[in-house]
């Protein structure tokens, strides 16, 4: 079983969701991404996403450009992320890492030789913004060989019919976008929630994780009731900017709290 | 339009959006079915009848299209050599090419009920076409325009507000074309059911690079037959400038399988290719993905896109539309690249000699034909697109010439 899914099993069997917390690798430097990559893990992160810094981040909001553009100017590279996840995975073997960002730096680095470095570095899974279904052959054969998991997004506007091929070839868990917009912006309600959730569960059996726009305790802990895991990034980028690490990881404590107390629904 | 001719060079892209190896649809979940919802209706107006012919009744009597095809004897003498014919598209409603597809992808989105238009733009022309076309239908517009780009082309901005439009500032990144198309991205993102985005270049997801091409092949098909009646025959060369590369492909496509057309595709080699500050994607970058499509780009070696420099802000762009990477790799179209000195020099060129003062972008093309036609019999025929008007460059050439307006 892999890292994400025993993960999963075991909240599972707790009756819990997960809380998902995000680091933008580099922002504002290597020191403080693996100082929040270990601090997560030890506040009730229980899988970390990792933002790959690129250029042009088309599906992310003001917060996260920020957060990229200062992790680019600190010397963030692809290469530059793995070594950082190689760093973190030689003291924690159990937190699982997805790799989040955009295609065009996978495909410099060369897909296979990415795939086989991530997957020997100690990344789980890998969220390919600009990959939709239709281009995914280009990523699925060689994540698939190196055993990582390729999580698959999710909009309000992937039809009933569309799911299915959306799903195809996805394994770890699905990414609910749960707002048509860019990350860190509108916040899906609670009644938005208990319409879309279960129209994705009654095409599979993967957890499903929602983001973009989570970012309180008390809406990690209304994503928790409906769905199996809760990201937050934007409000834990806008942290880190304002105070130091410490208070982020008060934060991602308190977030970890709320999914956790969160009196589950469905499932 | 697409009809399926055997060996021919004019039938891509394929069923996945691709040219080649170039094109695709690399955009998030979220628009993916908007990508495919603009598709169908796309394909639904090529086989109607009745969107060909409402589209041509705005390019006559809106737009004036045809063009004219120009004889410029006075450049033809000063270069020396081959007859050069420029089609005159700098002539059109708004000044330039942009309005060809600007006219098609509205109609379109009437037909698709969509009720307010965004756009992204550089230099500002496109903003201006499509402000335009959204002031003819009465629907809201919003123009995404770089910061940078507000601040050097005023009057454009000016041109889109009295037309109606808002004119949104993009400050991430470096402020110019590139990031204004990020963000009318995340416009769409977020206003997915009632907005059509009007890409202004032949780049982007599929289908985009297949309709903007469609849509400004009215350039090459006129000519075609505008030279045919002038010279009873093709040209040796046609040739124009490259950023996202639309009027270069709408020049191009109808000459694709004329085997003994050579096509030349200008790019902006800005400083110089070896300066580091140009925008010749095709010269000096390497495949990747932006902006929804697989395609040359300029990025550094670890995939980071990088700024584009020009001295025109219509080619401003570090990448180019897919099929212009698919004609390159197979060798159809030549691209060469010209500086902004070579431009400046044939803008005053253009200027002295056919009292016609073309836009910085066309000014590229003709560096060009300045270096080649000369060379050339006096029987030969090159044949220009002149896709814009230079009312636009005059503030920013006064600049570069020391003179003070």
């Amino acid at each position: 079983m892999s890292r994400i899914a025993g993960v999963f099993a075991g909240l599972k069997a707790q009756g819990r969701a997960a809380l998902i917390p995000f680091v933008e690798a580099y922002d504002p430097n290597r020191e403080t991404s693996l100082a929040l990559l270990r601090g997560m893990a030890e506040n009730g992160a229980d899988i970390i996403e990792i933002g790959v810094p690129f250029t042009d981040p088309m599906a992310d909001g003001p917060t996260i450009q920020a957060a990229g553009r200062r992790a680019l100017e600190a010397g963030a590279s692809l290469a530059g992320v793995l070594g950082l996840v190689r760093e973190f995975r030689a003291g924690n073997a159990h937190t699982p890492l997805v790799l989040m960002g955009y295609l065009n730096p996978i495909l410099s680095y060369g897909v296979a030789r990415f795939c086989a470095d991530a997957a020997t570095a100690g990344v789980d899974g890998l969220i390919v913004v600009d990959l939709p279904t239709e281009e995914a052959d280009l990523l699925l054969p060689d994540a698939a060989k190196n055993e990582l998991d390729v999580i698959r997004l999710i909009a309000p506007t992937t039809s009933d019919t569309r799911l299915p091929l959306v799903l195809a070839g996805s394994s770890g868990f699905v990414y609910y976008v749960s707002i048509t917009g860019i990350t860190g912006t509108r916040t899906a309600s609670a009644a938005d929630l208990a319409r879309d959730i279960p129209r994705i569960r009654a095409v599979t059996n993967l957890p499903i994780a929602v983001g973009f726009g989570v970012r309180t305790p008390q809406q990690a802990a209304v994503v928790a009731q409906h769905a199996d895991a809760a990201i937050v990034a934007s409000a834990l980028i806008e942290k880190l900017c304002k105070s130091d690490v410490a208070s982020v990881l008060a934060d991602v404590a308190a977030l970890a709290a709320g999914v956790h107390a969160a009196v589950r629904t469905s499932v | 339009m697409n009809e399926i001719i055997p060996n021919s060079l004019r039938n891509g892209p394929d069923g996945r959006g691709r040219f080649g190896e170039f094109g695709g649809r690399f955009v998030a979940e979220t628009l993916m079915p908007l990508i495919l919802e603009l598709e169908a209706a796309y394909e639904a107006a090529k086989a109607d009848p009745s969107f060909q012919t409402e589209l041509d009744y705005y390019l006559k009597h809106y737009v004036g299209r045809p063009s004219a095809l120009w004889f410029a004897e006075r450049l033809t003498k000063e270069l020396g050599g081959a007859k050069i014919y420029l089609k005159r598209d700098e002539l059109n409603h708004t000044g330039a090419h942009k309005i060809n597809n600007c006219l098609g992808q509205i109609l379109l989105a009437r037909r698709m009920g969509k009720t307010r238009i965004i756009a992204e733009t550089g230099a500002g022309q496109h903003g201006v076409a499509t402000a335009t076309v959204c002031a003819l239908f009465g629907l809201p517009c919003t123009v995404y325009m770089g910061a940078v780009d507000v601040e050097r082309q005023k009057p454009n901005v000016f041109r889109m507000k009295l037309l109606g439009a808002e004119v949104i500032p993009v400050s991430s990144g470096a402020g110019t074309l590139k990031d204004a198309m990020n963000d009318a991205m995340r416009d769409w993102v977020a206003n997915v059911r009632d907005t059509f985005y009007i890409i202004g270049t032949a780049a982007g997801p599929h289908p985009y690079p297949a309709m903007v091409r469609d849509f400004q092949c009215v350039i090459g098909n006129e000519a075609k037959a505008q030279l045919q009646e002038a010279e009873g025959r093709l040209p040796d060369v046609a040739i124009a400038a490259i950023g996202g590369g639309s009027n270069a492909i709408g020049l191009f496509h109808p000459f694709l399988d004329d085997a003994g057309v050579r096509l030349i595709g200008v790019e902006a080699a800005g400083h110089g290719l070896d300066s580091g500050e140009h925008a010749a994607s095709l010269s000096r970058g390497r495949p990747g993905v932006l902006h929804g499509n697989r395609t040359y780009l300029l990025q550094n070696e670890d995939g980071q896109i990088q700024e584009a420099h020009s001295i025109s802000a219509g080619l401003d762009y570090p990448g180019i539309g897919p099929e212009h990477s698919w004609l390159h790799d197979i060798g159809r179209v030549e691209y060469v690249a010209i500086t902004d000195k070579e431009a400046l020099a044939a803008f005053q060129l253009c200027t002295r000699t056919e009292g016609i003062i073309p836009a910085l972008e066309p000014s590229h093309a003709l560096a060009h034909v300045a270096k080649i036609a000369g060379a050339m019999n006096k029987d030969e025929i090159v044949l220009m697109n002149l896709c814009g008007r230079g009312d636009k460059d005059i503030f920013a050439v006064a600049q570069h010439l020391g003179v003070e307006l």
